[in-house]
């Protein structure tokens, strides 16, 4: 156990105390539209998720994929204090993909008893910068590349999968049930790929919008069986934040650790 | 035994597919609110899987006179191109749709064949109805021997939604009338299902 859980514990001292303390989401005002109407989606991190009161999210790697498979561009795009915001207008019906991808590498070591991290937050990383400033032999060294998705759908009329497609890149989710035909009293299936093939025993957080107004969390954590997949009940309906993270060794050079999360927001409504 | 009528009506008919004759009343009750807008509607009938075996009528907001529904969503497009103010643009085709907006609250006919309609339908879309009690006759051919549920569903505005359903048998041994009601948003709902 031991050799387990020290790179385990490396790896979460790593990341930024954002990615431990925060939770990232996006909110959609409607996912269950008709053609041509407008939706608003609101953008933040926070500790609870949809809780306005910490952070706005940064939209730079903001991508939208209509239901063609075209990138459709946001309009009224804003960022405040406490949340960035969006709105998009859904001229074709099908189902959106609206997702964050952020990818990065990030390096830590020990330098005589300090713990010194490169590149700087919210600089990028550039193999140039890397080559001057982190040390080859420094003590404790852990490159780390992150690849994090952020993502929610929004159908207009009938639901259509070609924007849905996964990338084969990090960790990305599939729908087997479908993510904008989600109802309480029915259970619902989904499944969790890594770089594109199944991804077993990930362990998913699911917490619904409101923790504010009741005194518990109620977080539901769940496990991907063999083939990847897992399968919930809602217990209301409402707003879902929807997360799990992966950590493995198949990084890019010179990360030698790779961390893929996934997060996203799900509207279930009552039938 | 009860096998058996299928069975001897398949002697009768060419092939299984029967018809079914149904008389139909909702009633939309007269509420005594502030703000009252005419509930949309959506009747269909479904099959044991809630597939969708026949929509039977779906009220809801028309366009207004002299403005024609577009068939598609392409003329609000121009409009985004030529920079027209987002606000704007969406009340002009809420106007040119009527409210088609508003429909997807018709939460399980939405999902259940509302979405994958082309708007309007001949002879099963119409306008908002008034409170009272409405008569529809249907004869609705090619409808399999099997267990249906008659749905209907009602969503107002500044209302609420409510949802009621009618089991019947396809074919009906006798004629037969069955009865139903709504808690709020729609009243009384008899089916009389004729073989």
């Amino acid at each position: 156990m031991k050799s387990l859980i020290k790179p385990l514990a490396i790896a979460a001292a790593l990341l930024p105390l954002s990615a431990l303390a925060h939770k990232q989401w996006i909110a959609p005002s409607k996912t269950v539209l008709n053609v041509d109407q407008w939706v608003t989606f609101d953008a933040g991190s926070s500790t609870d998720p949809f809780v306005r009161d910490h952070n706005a999210a940064r939209l730079d790697n903001l991508v939208i994929t209509a239901p063609d498979g075209s990138t459709v561009a946001p309009e009224n795009q804003a960022s405040g204090k406490l949340r960035a915001t969006f709105d998009l207008q859904l001229k074709q019906p099908g189902t959106y993909k609206i997702a964050v991808v952020n990818t990065g590498i990030s390096a830590s070591w020990d330098d005589n008893g300090q713990n010194k991290r490169w590149p700087p937050r919210g600089t990028p990383f550039t193999p140039e910068g890397f080559a001057q400033e982190v040390p080859k032999k420094a003590k404790d060294l852990k490159v780390t590349q992150s690849i994090g998705r952020l993502e929610t759908f929004v159908t207009a009329g009938k639901p259509n999968d070609t924007a849905l497609k996964p990338t084969g890149k990090g960790l990305e989710l599939v729908q087997v049930t479908g993510f904008n035909d989600l109802y309480t009293g029915e259970s619902a299936t989904f499944q969790f790929l890594l770089d594109g093939k199944p991804a077993a025993d990930v362990e998913v957080e699911v917490v619904a919008d409101g923790t504010r107004y009741r005194s518990s969390v109620n977080e539901i954590e769940l496990k991907t069986g063999k083939d990847g997949r897992f399968t919930l009940e809602w217990p209301q309906p409402g707003l879902y934040w929807l997360s799990a993270s992966v950590q493995d060794k198949k990084a890019d050079k010179p990360a030698t650790d790779r961390r893929s999360s996934y997060t996203a927001s799900f509207e279930v409504l009552s039938p | 035994m009860r096998h058996r009528i299928p069975l001897v009506l398949c002697s009768m008919l060419p092939g299984t597919v029967l018809a079914a004759n149904l008389d139909l009343s909702i009633e939309i009750p007269r509420l005594d609110v502030a703000e009252y807008h005419r509930p949309y509607v959506a009747v269909w009938l479904e099959r044991e899987d809630k597939s969708v075996a026949a929509n039977l009528a779906v009220w809801y907001q028309q366009p207004k006179k002299g403005e024609k529904a577009p068939a598609t969503a392409a003329p609000a497009a121009p409009a985004a191109a030529a920079g027209v103010a987002p606000g704007g643009m969406q009340g002009a085709a809420a106007n040119l749709q009527g409210g088609v907006k508003w429909l997807p609250d018709l939460r399980q006919w939405w999902r259940r064949s509302g979405r994958e309609l082309t708007l309007p339908v001949d002879g099963v879309t119409g306008a908002t109805r008034a409170p009272g009690e409405h008569a529809l006759s249907f004869n609705v051919a090619d409808l399999p021997a099997g267990q249906y549920k008659l749905v209907v569903e009602a969503a107002r505005e500044e209302g609420g939604r409510e949802l009621v359903d009618v089991p019947f048998q396809v074919p009906a041994k006798d004629a037969q009338t069955i009865k139903a009601k709504g808690s709020r948003e729609l009243g009384a709902i008899s089916l009389s299902v004729k073989p």
